[in-house]
């Protein structure tokens, strides 16, 4: 058997003998469902990224910012 | 000029300040039970007893429990950087990104990778390198933790690094300066420790409860042992890198060091206050009012502590505010003009950039540079803005420091009575250790709210005030996103505990079976 199958048996081994870690992984695909599908796509867009298109815009609009808030 | 939407700022602080706290009541537990499992581990493999073999797979399922729950709860705050946060994280640049990219290769996969085989490799890989991935395993998690602890002392104290007012950004000159900042390197020694002291605190109790139930009685004690050894020795580290770390904020941040002191005028021989009660706060315009209602104090301590020297002078609020020529302290008041001088300079830099004026850029970048130690202040008008909440770091501070002495005794009386024997018999102390567990997290708490409250006004020492770090979106969104939040990681923490509980229940049945 190669390396590579050992490595993939030892881990299909793994997740097969798992007992309370077949709930824990559940909760963490819940999880990150929630954290990327969810909160990152609807809820978190990245400011800077989404309202300009290139560095130089960003830099311009963060300085403006420094200098001009009070 | 715009002005600042407090509110938006409030809901972003308070929101962030909430994802944080969920996070860090995961991550401590994680540093150090995974060196309690690696060193049980050890023991089974080098003794060959299966009794050992038994704990040390129980402590290791608490373990897999804790960091499944906890695993990718920080990422939220990555979000929250690039949206909520947006002229912070652009003005930080790659200080920020150098630390969280090292961690993300390095230290993320180093741990993942050898998770499986810790949990997976049970007869399937040999005992020694199943040991071997115990300690990489803790080596990983503590790694993980070294970046985001050092991108933080950053904040607290920015070095090794130089403004570009081209791109607003703050440039990585020197890396090692960064890492090897005594801000960077006592906040991780003293984080990692506290994880440890809080880990033990968490075997010591749950082996307790297992105690005071009459169960699995060699399998409770021989877990004390380790953990109370392995929480003393940390509690003893704990308290150097404590007091390192004050001596480093008394000369780094010593608004927030005389916050914590509850310290309005500052003197030499200055005394340390043990236990106190502040009665309010008191009028700036009023300084004479006494803070404390009730205090105990120890004369000269608080002056040997900072300089090793009790004659030496400690500034309090007052002092920072108003100046001290005698004993060279600049007052807010300077560092104000200072501050407004940078942020015009910086405006009028960019405008002669625009009209191609090159002399005049060359004199404000000059003025600019000069002053730029002080940029963050020239936001406010009164210095009293820059005062953090009093009484939030003073007792935020000492209930850290008495819980920490709580936790050193404790470990010292279950060693001792575990060694003479008695420890099944005096049950009021099962019962001390097990309810201490709460006051563990509520320690591990205190501590950060301390580092990040007691800053305040600052996100950036100095440069950057947390009001004009948030980006300019609606507070609506904010406040949806903070009780979305609220109830996610509610519902992961009580998954957490129910799961938890379930393990030590049934592994209190099975001596130590999953």
């Amino acid at each position: 058997m190669t390396m590579f199958n050992r490595i993939i048996n030892f881990y299909i081994d793994g997740f097969r003998s798992m007992t309370v870690g077949k709930k824990l992984w559940l909760i963490i695909f819940i999880k990150l469902f929630i954290m990327f599908a969810i909160l990152k796509l609807f809820f978190f867009p990245n400011f800077l990224q989404t309202n300009f298109s290139t560095d130089q815009e960003r830099s311009d609009y963060v300085i403006e910012q420094l200098i001009n808030k009070k | 000029m715009e002005h600042f939407d407090m509110a938006l700022v409030d809901w972003s602080r308070a929101q962030f300040a909430l994802t944080a706290m969920y996070h860090w009541i995961f991550v401590p537990l994680t540093l150090g039970l995974s060196f309690i499992v690696a060193i049980m581990m050890t023991i089974y493999v080098r003794t060959g007893n299966e009794l050992w073999k038994k704990i040390t797979k129980f402590w290791m399922t608490l373990f897999g429990v804790n960091f499944a729950i906890g695993v990718a709860t920080g990422i939220i705050l990555e979000f929250e950087f690039g949206t909520n946060w947006s002229n912070y994280s652009w003005f930080v640049g790659d200080i920020f990104g150098a630390p969280l990219a090292i961690e993300g290769i390095m230290a993320f996969f180093l741990e993942s990778t050898f998770i499986a085989i810790l949990f997976f490799g049970w007869g399937r890989v040999s005992k020694k390198f199943h040991m071997i991935s115990a300690w990489m395993v803790a080596i990983g998690s503590n790694l993980s933790a070294l970046w985001i602890l050092v991108a933080n002392a950053w904040m607290q104290n920015p070095v090794g690094m130089r403004f570009n007012p081209d791109t607003a950004r703050n440039e990585m000159v020197n890396f090692w300066e960064v890492l090897f900042s005594p801000t960077a390197i006592n906040k991780f020694l003293h984080t990692i420790s506290s994880g440890y002291v809080l880990s033990a605190i968490f075997v010591v109790g749950v082996s307790a409860w297992f105690l005071l139930k009459h169960r699995n009685v060699d399998f409770a004690k021989k877990s004390m042992i380790i953990a109370a050894v392995f929480g003393l020795l940390s509690s003893f580290y704990l308290v150097l890198t404590g007091d390192e770390s004050a001596r480093d904020i008394y000369h780094t941040q010593p608004m927030k060091f005389a916050a914590f002191e509850g310290l309005d005028d500052g003197t030499v021989s200055a005394p340390l206050v043990v236990i106190g009660f502040l009665k309010e706060v008191p009028d700036p315009n009023q300084p004479d009012v006494e803070r404390f209602a009730f205090k105990i104090e120890i004369p000269n301590l608080l002056s040997y502590m900072v300089a090793l020297n009790s004659n030496v002078f400690v500034p309090g609020i007052n002092d920072l505010i108003n100046g001290n020529e005698k004993h060279g302290i600049m007052s807010y008041y300077e560092k104000i003009d200072k501050g407004k001088l940078a942020i015009k300079a910086l405006g009028d830099y960019k405008e002669a950039l625009e009209r191609k004026d090159q002399v005049a850029a060359a004199e404000n970048l000059k003025v600019f540079e000069a002053n730029y130690a002080y940029f963050g202040y020239g936001y406010y008008d009164d210095p009293n803005d820059l005062v953090p909440n009093v009484p939030v770091a003073f007792y935020s501070f000492h209930i850290m420091v008495i819980l920490g002495v709580h936790f050193m005794i404790l470990f010292i009386v279950i060693l001792v009575l575990l060694y003479k024997k008695k420890i099944e018999k005096i049950r009021w102390v099962l019962y001390v250790a097990l309810w201490t567990i709460p006051l563990a997290y509520i320690a591990s708490q205190a501590g950060w709210v301390l580092a990040e409250m007691g800053r305040q006004p600052w996100v950036v020492q100095d440069l950057m005030p947390t009001l004009s770090a948030v980006s300019n979106i609606d507070k609506s969104s904010v406040v949806v996103t903070f009780w979305i939040f609220a109830v996610t990681f509610t519902v992961l923490l009580i998954a957490e505990i129910k799961i938890m509980v379930s393990q030590i229940v049934s592994g209190s049945k099975n001596e130590g079976g999953h």
